[in-house]
């Protein structure tokens, strides 16, 4: 059903799968993502649709190792299926002939951000991407970016490609120097905290694509709320984006860190068993 | 035949009048009911082990025998799908097990789960001629069902219901909950090919993700699912309707009728201060972790909060089995926070005696109004507000209101919010021109199910808003029946 057809790596912890999809290929929109269960014990988790390829009947995922689930996800080899996926779900982005857009992405934020760029490109904006990681080797899809972008500043923690600085010292720059009226931001908590308000003081109009703890992803369970202009929402029906100038960041980066102990444990005792196998 | 005809030449079977002569009514209502047998409490309530163990044989024909088979079977108006009581019952007297769960079956997809979940005292019981007429307690059809269809399953002879020939035509269940099983398994019997669709990875919904282990094994829904797959309906898992494909994609890929069971997606929230800490969730994600995602089994991936104070916040049956969930999970003190009395729970009552017994502190007439977190956001107490009982409200029970002044602090490492679910809204979004009520819920023709769109038809929670696993099953079948009609008509337009 759901075949892996290719397998790229960005880098060791961070991997592209191109999967057989054709029915979330054909329906999916920029901003959709995904539910993916690997085997029968796993756990389901949402992952933002990269891109697709309705010809291939295919989608793209980039996933990062960062606990069990996403491990699993990424030691799948091309001719593996994958168990459980479902899609697409969330709001499609809302895309027009805005003006000027700064899109934003952090780290493998940057994958969910490409199919938006390369809308808000087609609607005839005028796109200048800022995307930034910790090093050199976690900029990923910097070319495809640049393929639909009108301009890209890479920004790099620790300066070891691109300019070094955080990713608010590249959107500033962009700013200080021209009129803005858009800007996407999509990459971990603690940064999509930090451009938004970058953005707002600028009164500059934001979205960010958020990425909460899901069970089932299609409104029924409730993990995902965020409170958002003081409402709480359901990001796997309401989003996944929202106004990034009303979205309660602290909350989200409190919530997402309420199974952080569970996770650590199982991931250590996944690697150690893994190990083992190896070793036999 | 109308159905009171077909009732009557059942009951006039010589089979059902020699055994109506073999005993004197006298001697049938001077039986007791029986006691359903339960593992022990303090044993259960850390174990997964289901609470009711079932009947014995003797125990089931000697409980038949106290139905006396009246002329008049009043039990089967309160049952939402009808089953022909009596000649299911008569079937166990007699000794005739297999035939008993045939019957069942006749009208009812899912026996073993309806002999477990339904809500007996409120429906067929209620209305048996002992609690009608003798004011003592009625007939255990509830617990005969479940021992028929149990028998049945255990024998490794299940019969499979007839299945009239392919008429070629395709109809699309959305849901594989108990609406879209019944609404299957009648289109199945009349020939047509009936496809579900499911969101998630499982067959069930509701019966699955919500009702937990010890109330209804995930083991013996599949057995029913099979059946269904026996009767040639086919099931297709992580397909949503409204994303994964449109209802215009599946008319133009052939198929004529749509059914919805879609079920009560959202869970519903207080907005009350804190609710957004860790350790606060919904019945839905707690029940949901546990009983789809296995979550308390060793060597799954989902994680689960292992509270050592448990808070639910509720009076329902979701309510009770996320409390009780929490007991098996290892919790050391576990509370139901409850607005009204215990009068005015809607869960079954069987749910709240279990509970009870297995030492389950009921904070009735009380209500949160705040949760308080630690230094990490994660929830710590629960300021609570004592309430007493005042008018009636639409609902007709006497409706809470807060004591001034009443308000104090309990702790809890655990929250789980029960107090309802809204209508799932990814189908409706999906179908602008669909009528829906300002709740979310998808307008309804009340006779037909019908919806604004004409091959489409609804029910269960997506039309309730929230109900039991019978009355989905009964909406089930009542839109099989009219969806039936509706393409018969079309085909000879």
């Amino acid at each position: 059903m759901n075949k892996v057809i290719s397998k790229h790596y960005y880098s060791e912890n961070v991997v592209s799968l191109e999967i057989e999809a054709p029915r979330i290929a054909k329906a999916r929109r920029a901003g959709h993502f995904v539910m993916v269960r690997v085997g029968n014990t796993g756990e389901r988790i949402p992952l933002t649709i990269s891109t697709a390829n309705v010809e291939r009947g295919t989608i793209t995922l980039v996933v990062q190792k960062v606990g069990v689930s996403s491990r699993k996800i990424t030691e799948l080899e091309v001719g593996d299926e994958v168990t459980d996926l479902v899609g697409p779900l969330g709001q499609a982005t809302h895309v027009e002939n805005f003006g000027t857009i700064l899109a934003c992405g952090g780290g493998v934020g940057v994958a969910p951000l490409l199919p938006i760029v390369e809308e808000l490109k087609k609607a005839g904006n005028k796109v200048i991407s800022v995307i930034a990681a910790r090093s050199k080797d976690l900029i990923i899809l910097e070319d495809q970016i640049r393929q639909h972008s009108d301009e890209v500043i890479v920004m790099t923690d620790d300066g070891s490609y691109g300019k070094k600085g955080l990713i608010t010292e590249g959107m500033e720059e962009v700013i200080n120097r021209e009129k803005i009226d858009q800007a996407v931001i999509i990459g971990p908590g603690i940064m999509m905290k930090f451009a938004a308000l970058t953005t707002k003081k600028h009164n500059i109009p934001s979205i960010a694509s958020l990425n909460t703890i899901m069970v089932d992803g299609t409104g029924m369970c409730g993990a995902c709320r965020v409170t958002v202009g003081g409402k709480t929402r359901f990001v796997c029906v309401d989003g996944p984006e929202f106004d990034a100038h009303e979205v309660d960041f602290d909350e989200m980066l409190m919530r997402l860190s309420g199974y952080r102990e569970d996770e650590i444990k199982a991931d250590e005792q996944y690697l150690c068993v893994s190990k083992n196998k190896g070793k036999a | 035949m109308n159905n009171s005809e077909y009732l009557k030449q059942e009951r006039a079977a010589a089979w059902r009048d020699d055994l109506r002569k073999a005993k004197k009514n006298k001697e049938r209502t001077s039986l007791a009911r029986v006691k359903m047998p339960e593992a022990p409490p303090m044993e259960r309530a850390r174990s997964y082990v289901e609470v009711n163990s079932g009947l014995t044989p003797e125990q089931a024909i000697n409980e038949a025998s106290r139905c006396i088979d009246c002329a008049n079977p009043t039990c089967i108006s309160g049952c939402p799908v009808e089953i022909n009581i009596p000649k299911f019952v008569k079937n166990i007297e007699r000794g005739e097990f297999l035939e008993a769960a045939k019957v069942l079956k006749e009208t009812n997809a899912l026996p073993a789960v309806c002999g477990r979940v339904c809500p007996q005292e409120k429906q067929c019981e209620a209305n048996c001629f002992y609690q009608l007429k003798l004011s003592t307690e009625p007939v255990a059809i509830g617990y005969l069902e479940r021992f028929a269809a149990d028998f049945e399953q255990q024998s490794g002879k299940i019969s499979i219901p007839e299945v009239a020939h392919s008429n070629g035509i395709k109809v699309a269940v959305i849901g594989s909950g108990p609406a879209g099983l019944a609404f299957a398994g009648d289109m199945a019997k009349l020939g047509y090919e009936v496809v579900i669709l499911e969101a998630l990875h499982e067959i069930g919904g509701v019966l699955k993700y919500g009702i937990p282990e010890f109330r209804l094994p995930n083991s013996i829904v599949d057995v029913e699912i099979e059946s269904l797959r026996k009767m040639g309906v086919k099931f297709e898992t992580n397909f949503i309707v409204g994303k994964t494909a449109t209802i215009d994609d599946l008319r133009e890929e052939g198929f004529k009728g749509f059914f919805v069971g879609s079920g009560a997606g959202l869970p519903r929230f207080m907005n009350i201060p804190g609710e957004n800490l860790v350790g606060v969730l919904s019945s839905n994600e707690y029940l949901t972790r546990i009983n789809l995602m296995g979550a308390s089994s060793q060597g799954m991936d989902t994680p689960v909060v292992r509270g050592k104070k448990v808070a639910v916040i509720g009076g329902g049956n979701t309510a009770m089995d996320s409390v009780r969930t929490a007991l098996r999970l290892g919790a050391e003190k576990v509370s139901i926070i409850y607005r009204r009395s215990l009068e005015e729970m809607p869960a079954r009552v069987e749910e709240v005696k279990h509970a009870q017994e297995e030492g389950v502190e009921f904070l009735t007439l009380n209500n949160p109004v705040e949760y308080i977190g630690d230094d990490k956001g994660k929830v710590k107490q629960i300021r609570v507000q004592r309430m007493e009982l005042g008018e009636p409200d639409s609902s007709g029970r006497r409706s809470p209101v807060a004591v001034d002044g009443s308000e104090y602090i309990i702790d809890a490492d655990t929250v789980v919010v029960s107090v309802g679910v809204s209508p799932n809204p990814i189908l409706p979004q999906s179908l602008p021109q669909l009528k829906v009520s300002r709740w979310g819920t998808i307008e309804v023709d009340p006779d037909t199910l019908q919806s604004s769109i004409p091959d489409i038809f609804a029910g269960g929670d997506i039309v309730r808003g929230g109900a039991t696993v019978i009355l989905a099953m009964g909406d089930g079948r009542k839109a099989a029946a009219s969806m039936h009609q509706y393409l018969t008509n079309q085909t000879k337009k």
